[in-house]
């Protein structure tokens, strides 16, 4: 299968990018400054990610259409304001997780965004389970441009008037040129900012805009290092389908409301891992040294028992050491609770911490 | 500078009598990205030509550091461990990981020259 650009992928040539394949895109993965700079750069002022290869599916429909995506995601739906958002999942009978998704309730029915590497699955799951009743649309015609960090709401509201009033996981369609867009505040990288759906003929102006009011594009690189330091889990590492979100540490995620009634996909599993606890658990972890624990490092307890296994490890930039997250036998789950990580045939002492490594600076609510 | 030699792995080495300076070359830090995590060889310990000796990581992978030449290690550059963006800033000269007591000067004859690396890495890239 040949790989796919998404519509800027000149402009991040022009910004030399170093391309990387992902989810069958070309995706840049860092530009010329590299991860650290352009990671501190989105904590201090404001970084543009392209996720256009995310999914942006809108399924068109009214109440019935409620009803039927309540049968799906444990999320009460039917209280959700219209352009708010909530994080949720697609899963298994046994709540294994399909793929992590943000629902919002548009106009028109809702608008998810997928994962890239999730999303073809995710429409094919969604068209069986709504028994093709409702007008679902995986748009490929639009692309999706995060903005993140301190600056970015001053950036943005300066040419699109009205987003400094959205508050967090809230969104409404904007004016861009006399192009409709949508823009959410939200994103993946632990700072206040936006994501925005453009059509894909109007992405490169729309970024460049960006630019020009003093945002830099940001890669992926610098995207992964973020969302680990903000405790966010990436699809892949901290979550497949073997994995619940209660095991996952996500039942924040789940609406109580709905899991007391049970009647979703997955309910019974949850429901009863509620009750029982879980064998294991994602946690956060923090190596004591320099050293840097990366995916699938073992993990061990002090009596030299192996506990677990690390999920995603790199080095934190804004944290200025290396952060961690994994999966460990519950009773190990405490914070502080001492561990080991073998990297290389040694053993190296860490300790399991709280989660996000960098503190969030979210806007609640704005001023309205 | 003639008398520093590369390697197929992307070291420099630099002889001057019996000891060898090492280090990773600018094509190598560019290739690998920020490096926030060195590791280097112990003091006193002995090191094969081509055998592994350190571990440079980057935000995004690790990679090992090899030895061009076989020998004893009588030094290693603390500063890179302490603050490795050191070895992004300045690879082929302050950034050196160790210096080796040669065992055998003639391992050195079979590297690459400046011109032949430039070359090499420029290929190896494409």
């Amino acid at each position: 299968m040949e790989t796919k650009k998404t519509s800027l992928y000149k402009l991040h040539q022009d910004n030399k990018a170093k391309f990387v394949e992902f989810a069958g895109y070309q995706m840049p993965i860092q530009y010329p400054e590299g991860i650290v700079e352009e990671h501190k750069f989105t904590r201090n002022h404001s970084g543009i990610f392209d996720v256009s290869h995310m999914g942006q599916l809108f399924i068109y429909g009214d109440d019935n259409l409620i009803k039927d995506l309540e049968k799906i995601f444990p999320l009460d739906l039917k209280n959700l304001k219209l352009n708010h958002s909530k994080y949720s999942f697609l899963m298994n009978d046994e709540a294994g997780i399909y793929d992590d998704l943000i629902v919002t309730k548009i106009d028109t029915g809702f608008l998810i965004i997928l994962n890239a590497a999730c999303k073809q699955n995710d429409f094919e799951i969604l068209s069986k389970l709504l028994k093709n009743k409702y007008k679902m649309v995986l748009d490929e015609k639009r692309s999706l441009i995060a903005i993140q960090g301190p600056k970015s709401v001053k950036i943005l509201d300066n040419f699109i008037s009205g987003v400094k009033d959205l508050s967090f996981m809230s969104g409404n369609w904007f004016l861009f040129q006399e192009q409709k867009i949508y823009i959410t505040r939200s994103g993946y990288t632990g700072e206040d900012g936006f994501e925005v759906s453009v059509p894909n003929e109007h992405a490169e102006k729309f970024t460049k805009k960006l630019i020009e009011k003093g945002a830099k594009l940001i890669g992926l690189g610098a995207r992964d290092t973020l969302r680990l330091e903000a405790g966010l889990c990436l699809y892949g590492h901290e979550l497949d389908k073997d994995k619940t979100p209660v095991e996952a540490n996500l039942k924040w995620a789940i609406s109580k409301e709905r899991v007391s009634k049970g009647n979703f996909i997955g309910s019974d599993k949850i429901n009863k891992q509620l009750v029982n606890g879980v064998n294991k658990i994602r946690v956060g972890i923090k190596p004591e040294g320099r050293v840097i624990a990366r995916e699938k490092t073992k993990i061990f307890n002090q009596s030299d028992l192996h506990i677990g296994e690390i999920t995603s490890g790199t080095f934190g930039p804004s944290v200025n050491g290396p952060v961690a997250m994994g999966y460990v036998e519950n009773e190990f789950s405490k914070k502080d609770t001492k561990i080991f990580l073998e990297v290389r045939g040694k053993k190296h002492p860490a300790s399991i911490c709280g989660l996000p490594f960098y503190k969030k600076s979210y806007v609640k609510g704005a001023n309205k | 500078m003639s008398d520093v030699k590369y390697s197929k792995e992307h070291e420099w080495i630099k002889l001057e009598g019996e000891i060898a300076t090492i280090g990773i070359t600018k094509h190598a830090t560019e290739m690998l990205g920020d490096i926030v995590f060195t590791e280097l060889p112990e003091k006193g310990s002995n090191v094969e030509k081509d055998g592994t000796a350190g571990v440079v990581e980057s935000t995004k992978a690790a990679s090992d550091v090899y030895t061009p030449v076989s020998g004893e290690v009588v030094d290693t550059n603390q500063a890179i461990v302490d603050d490795p963006s050191k070895i992004n800033q300045d690879p082929e000269n302050t950034a050196w990981f160790f210096k080796l007591k040669v065992k055998d000067k003639s391992e050195i004859s079979s590297l690459m020259n400046k011109e032949d690396y430039d070359k090499f890495a420029k290929e190896s890239s494409s």
